[in-house]
């Protein structure tokens, strides 16, 4: 194949088309001068309508099947093999989806996958963090295909709208011949009404200094409502169990970069600041001021979280 | 059932790493190895599963340089049966370590096959879906929960949002996530135990595998450096700095 073309497996949950899509497209169109969108699910018309949408896409292939309404691995891949031989380029974005299909996709194509790049050096060369981002690699590919998965806060978004790509649809015969493996049971998702962890301009997170999933709730949580922030926190206090484990940040939990970035009782362990130490401004309140989150702060605190955080929140409000 | 679990050495996790001088690489001599922490949690989640008894016989792999057999006999002391070692000082990228472990799998007829779902190191974050695609199977990767019964795997995954529970027919391939489960300490009568265990070491050329790298590392590089901040005194101050100085609210 001698075309630069690239293929961004768009995120979604049939409603609605994922912010992450958009920065994916972004790194999609620096490896590519052209870019398509595979809208894969059920019931996604309203998703394949935002993607024409995107500014810089060529063309959306939406694909229809009940096989593919869960996303399940297999014939999600199986689906994104039947075009993957007319791409140079095969995109998603680093979520859990993202990570889950695309190396399955990789290995049936016989080549490496790069996964959570951050920049686009050129059409084969990438950069992208290793060793919980103390170390950035710069990697060539020398496969036929790239598979790359598009850790979204290291491309800036393309516009969500100006754009009016053709919609394509194509049939779900792939997925569907591969989806008798694995079957889906049931999702319990987090509800919230707040903004999603990985889009937020900003977040608040907890850590253990808070001592329990209570003082998470009095503490973190009107502060998060005073800022209309997102709420995070790390794996210490997700393993504690104050919060959801879809709340971790850090280098095997989510990876944000947002304007602002509240610590709260976090003590910034090596693999908490590797999922944050990108955000625009840090901020960290602390009792400990030996603690390794203020070597990455902009503004550090050192007070009682107790009394200093529902302080500053009162002083938002 | 035989269940094999991979399992890869890595610099410890308390570890902060240096980029060597040179930018070819980090600087991992005289550095703390240890088993990379999800699979640990494999092998234990194996271990379980063999206390439970459904699993007959876990397996446990490693790739890589002869050292990795330390990382092995301590998969052992936690409960696995045997070893095996496929000896190599290359650079084994996840699609070759994907095609050794497809390899075994195939020549030990196992019914499972559990791993971390990244390595620290790399973070690659790939091998074990690559290694369902090789075998043709289902993949659970991000486990939080796992069932055995009637052939099948029932998996709950940490998902964007929250937890999923998908069914697949085994065999499959498991990837951990944090909080499968808490790995045992090691006890001393143990480590002595593993120390008789059967750890076999087999060359990538004798299992027929291929295991060019396909990613050539041109540099390795320092993260650009945050500048350094400043502590304020109290919540007014932040206050003020957040709003006239940051300008983020």
């Amino acid at each position: 194949m001698s075309a630069l073309i690239s293929l961004v497996i768009a995120e979604h949950d049939n409603q609605f088309l994922k912010a992450a899509t958009l920065n994916a497209v972004a790194a999609a169109l620096q490896c590519s001068p052209e870019v398509d969108i595979l809208v894969a699910g059920n019931g996604t018309d309203a998703v394949a309508q935002a993607a024409s949408q995107i500014t810089g896409v060529r063309k959306v292939i939406q694909v229809e099947s009940l096989a593919l309404a869960n996303q399940l691995a297999e014939p999600l891949a199986a689906q994104i093999l039947s075009i993957a031989k007319n791409y140079s380029h095969i995109l998603a974005p680093a979520t859990a989806n993202g990570k889950n299909v695309l190396p399955r996709v990789a290995a049936t194509l016989d080549v490496a996958q790069l996964s959570d790049v951050t920049k686009v050096v050129s059409a084969d060369t990438f950069e992208r963090p290793i060793y919980a981002g103390n170390a950035i690699a710069t990697v060539q590919s020398g496969d036929s295909i790239k598979v790359i998965t598009v850790r979204t806060t290291g491309f800036d978004p393309v516009a969500a709208t100006g754009g009016s790509a053709a919609i394509e649809k194509q049939s779900g015969d792939a997925a569907v011949g591969n989806a008798s493996s694995s079957s889906f049971v049931g999702r319990e998702l987090t509800k919230s009404d707040r903004p999603e962890l990985t889009a937020a301009k900003i977040i608040v997170s907890g850590g253990r200094g808070l001592g329990s999933g209570e003082k998470y709730q009095e503490v973190v949580v009107p502060l998060a409502d005073a800022l209309g922030a997102a709420l995070g926190a790390s794996r210490a206090a997700v393993d504690a169990g104050y919060v959801p484990n879809d709340y971790q940040v850090g280098q095997t939990g989510k990876i944000v970069a947002p304007q602002l970035y509240v610590a709260v009782g976090i003590s910034g362990a090596i693999q908490h600041l590797a999922g944050m130490k990108d955000s625009k401004v840090i901020v960290a309140i602390n009792k400990d001021p030996e603690a390794p989150i203020f070597s990455v702060a902009d503004y550090g605190l050192v007070a009682d979280l107790f009394t200093a955080v529902p302080e500053l929140t009162k002083a938002l409000s | 059932m035989k269940i094999l679990v991979a399992v890869k050495r890595v610099v410890d996790y308390n570890v902060k790493v240096r980029v060597k001088s040179d930018n070819s690489g980090v600087d991992i001599a005289n550095v703390k190895m240890s088993m990379n922490p999800f699979d640990e949690i494999a092998v234990e989640e194996a271990v379980r599963l063999k206390e439970a008894g459904i699993v007959t016989e876990i397996i446990v792999v490693s790739a890589g340089a002869t050292q990795c057999q330390e990382t092995l006999r301590t998969a052992l002391a936690i409960g696995a049966d045997r070893a095996i070692l496929v000896e190599s000082d290359a650079d084994l990228q996840p699609l070759a370590v994907a095609k050794i472990l497809k390899a075994l799998t195939d020549k030990e007829q196992a019914q499972m096959v559990i791993l971390g779902k990244q390595a620290i190191d790399d973070d690659s974050n790939q091998t074990g879906q690559m290694l369902a695609a090789l075998l043709d199977i289902p993949q659970a990767t991000f486990a939080s929960k796992v069932v055995i019964a009637d052939g099948k795997a029932t998996v709950t995954r940490e998902v964007d949002g929250g937890l999923e529970t998908i069914a697949l027919t085994l065999p499959a391939v498991i990837t951990t996530d944090l909080r499968l489960n808490e790995p045992r300490y090691v006890t001393l009568p143990n480590i002595m135990k593993a120390k008789k265990k059967t750890l076999e070491i087999v060359k990538p050329d004798e299992l027929g595998v291929d295991i060019a790298p396909r990613l050539k590392t041109i540099k390795v590089e320092e993260p650009p450096k945050r500048s350094a901040g400043v502590m304020v005194a109290d919540i007014a101050a932040l206050v003020e700095k957040l709003k006239n100085e940051a300008k983020v609210i």
